[in-house]
């Protein structure tokens, strides 16, 4: 089931060297790309159907098309690897064990949107990653393929990596501008889009990680190589991460479209430890969770997600087998969500702090069935009325639980405080 | 949301060191806005001493050429500056989502009555500090510590016996 496009120099030994890269193709597509005309390579991507992967999926040509043209200002782009959807661990294979493969992808995006000046955005925890990430930029300074001409052509590149300091909500691409600009990470509101007044005022395209990696498989091969891979609406592959209960948790690269459960099947060995599986969470802890049923049916791309009422995501697939805590669960994640609120809304900054001390009263064993009936009431009343959307990350998901294993949440309500002793265990 | 405790004073003026010296000029030539150094800046710092004193605060600022609070401002509002010293060994055990379900409980709770911390504390011979923290981005490898911002894989009780050994 897996394919090696993304993936494919993540197995040679110092890979992530220049020259080692090189010998594998590494910047094989400079000179191609500088015969095109920037309007020709977005239309290629456009073509190739690569969707944003940083979580919404947005198509990646398509957002390009949106800077404004001859606004006599200059247009950034923001490599967005701030990787802190919980159960997201993609980008970091590559930025260290390909690096190159990114870099190239930065200068195919900086030729297409014309584009001078590069930061990648990168989470304050990836200590060593940073640096595996500067030597190889400083790797293609010396070798020419960044600064003042990008591998001989007229064509400048500067790339610059900043780093955050623990904050999640600058994985949002406005919190990401405001943090470059030296402000705290709190997001802006939109229009305008960053595409038109973006960093420091400027156009500017923000994209993940994996979504520029993939350019130069598309400007090498072409569209119709990457969309042999996936399905008509979800083309190409993706760099999964399996976690929790399963045998081989892992980074695996798969095309678009797989059934899901064969996936946890085949690829990452199946549920651990011979137990039985009680949900999947399809895309980071954001996506709303699929029962055992609904598992049975849905494909891993964008379509089939969207069918069972969940959300792709971030390709963070969470397997939880027959012994997990729901309500933990979600205790579990409003605290992730209230612990990252930016702070600026209302219903956020006290909407997830009220449902946080509801859950934490009903794992006590103390709560009512009106607490969990308030817990959806404030779910559909925090979601969508706030700047950004990481409170509907938090409330998306915990609506799919309160309905799907509601069950459980009555338990503890009708059982007190025993079920919350029995579950001590 | 991040700690808000106060700034500490060490009574001493701060200045960054050569190094940090270097990398600040190479560095705010990269950004067309100054400001953008401040969170760089306070990086240096931290690397430099361990964490940001009310002197380093009020020397990036002049050194950008802004308001003490807009440093103050970053400073508290990202979790990984740290406002007071860590201990000589600071271990961030992480508490999220793939980690919580392999068991990170046993880690905090193995961590907190061996060195005899609670997490948000340090060890009075100031050799140790536990934190909680958020996803690592480590989630195929959980349950995930990092300590001095190394990171430590698929822990368990053993891994961190022999680990601690180590560290003693
Ligand atoms: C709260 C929040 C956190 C996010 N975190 C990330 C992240 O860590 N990495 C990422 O690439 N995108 C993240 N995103 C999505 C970005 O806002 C943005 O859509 C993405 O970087 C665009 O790139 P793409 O089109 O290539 O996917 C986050 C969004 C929200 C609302
Ligand atoms: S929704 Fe929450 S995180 Fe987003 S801007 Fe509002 S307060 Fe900040
Ligand atoms: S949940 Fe612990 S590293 Fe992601």
């Amino acid at each position: 089931m897996e394919v090696k496009i993304l993936s494919a120099k993540f197995d040679i030994e110092d890979g992530h060297k220049l020259e080692i890269a090189k010998q594998h193709g590494a910047y094989a597509t400079i000179d191609k790309l500088f015969s095109m005309k920037p309007e020709e390579v977005i239309e290629e991507v456009r073509n190739s159907g690569l969707r944003g992967r940083g979580g919404a999926g947005f198509p990646a040509g398509v957002k390009w098309g949106f800077l404004p043209k001859g606004t006599g200002k200059p247009v950034y782009l923001a490599v967005n690897s701030d990787e802190s959807e919980p159960a997201t661990f993609k980008d970091r294979y590559i930025l260290v064990k390909d690096p190159h493969m990114m870099i190239e992808g930065i200068i195919i995006c900086s030729y297409a949107i014309g584009s001078h000046d590069t930061y990648i955005y990168i989470r304050g925890e990836y200590t060593s990653q940073v640096k595996a990430l500067q030597a190889a930029i400083d790797e293609a300074y010396e070798a020419g393929y960044l600064g003042d001409k990008v591998a001989g052509h007229d064509f400048k590149l500067e790339v610059t990596v900043h780093r955050g300091a623990g904050a999640y909500v600058c994985g949002e691409e406005t919190g990401l501008l405001e943090s470059i600009e030296g402000k705290k990470g709190q997001p802006r509101a939109k229009p305008p889009f960053p595409a038109v007044a973006g960093l420091y005022g400027c156009p500017t395209i923000i994209n993940n990680v994996q979504s520029i990696a993939s350019l130069p498989f598309i400007l090498e091969k072409g569209a119709e190589a990457y969309k042999v891979y996936g399905t008509e609406k979800s083309s190409g592959t993706h760099l999964f991460g399996i976690s929790g209960h399963v045998e081989k948790p892992g980074m695996y690269e798969l095309p678009l479209g797989l059934p899901l459960l064969e996936v946890v099947e085949k690829v990452a060995g199946g549920v651990w430890k011979g137990r039985k599986l009680k949900g999947v969470i399809p895309g980071g802890s954001s996506t709303p969770v699929l029962t055992p049923e609904e598992a049975k049916t849905v494909t891993l791309d964008y379509e089939s997600m969207a069918e069972h009422k969940t959300m792709f995501g971030s390709g963070g697939i969470v397997v939880l087998d027959e012994t997990v805590d729901m309500v933990k669960l979600v205790e579990n994640l409003i605290y992730f969500y209230h612990h990252e609120s930016c702070g600026q809304c209302t219903p956020c900054r006290e909407g997830l702090g009220w449902m946080l001390k509801i859950i934490k009263k009903v794992v006590r064993g103390e709560g009512e069935i009106s607490d969990i009936d308030l817990l959806s009431e404030l779910c559909d009343n925090i979601e969508m009325k706030t700047v950004c959307v990481l409170s509907a990350a938090c409330t998306m998901p915990v609506r799919s639980y309160l309905t799907k294993f509601r069950h459980e949440f009555d338990a503890y309500v009708s059982e007190g405080a025993s079920t919350a002793e029995a579950n001590q265990e | 949301m991040s700690d808000r405790s106060q700034l500490i004073s060490t009574g001493e003026p701060f200045k960054f060191d050569q190094e940090r010296d270097t990398e600040f000029e190479r560095l705010i030539k990269r950004y067309p806005e100054r400001e953008s150094m401040i969170l760089p800046a306070l990086w240096l710092t931290q690397e430099q001493e361990g964490w940001i004193s009310a002197e380093a605060i009020a020397y990036i600022a002049d050194r950008i050429g802004t308001f003490a609070s807009k440093v103050f401002e970053c400073a508290t509002f990202y979790t990984m500056y740290h406002l007071h010293p860590m201990g000589k060994y600071h271990i961030c055990v992480c508490r999220t989502l793939s980690c919580w379900l392999r068991d990170k409980q046993a880690i905090v709770d193995y961590l907190r009555d061996e060195i005899g911390i609670e997490p948000g504390q340090k060890s009075e011979d100031g050799k140790f500090s536990l934190e909680e923290v958020e996803c690592l981005g480590h989630c195929g490898t959980a349950p995930v510590v990092q300590i001095n911002g190394e990171f430590h894989e698929e822990m368990d009780v053993e891994k961190l016996t022999a680990l601690l050994a180590e560290l003693n």
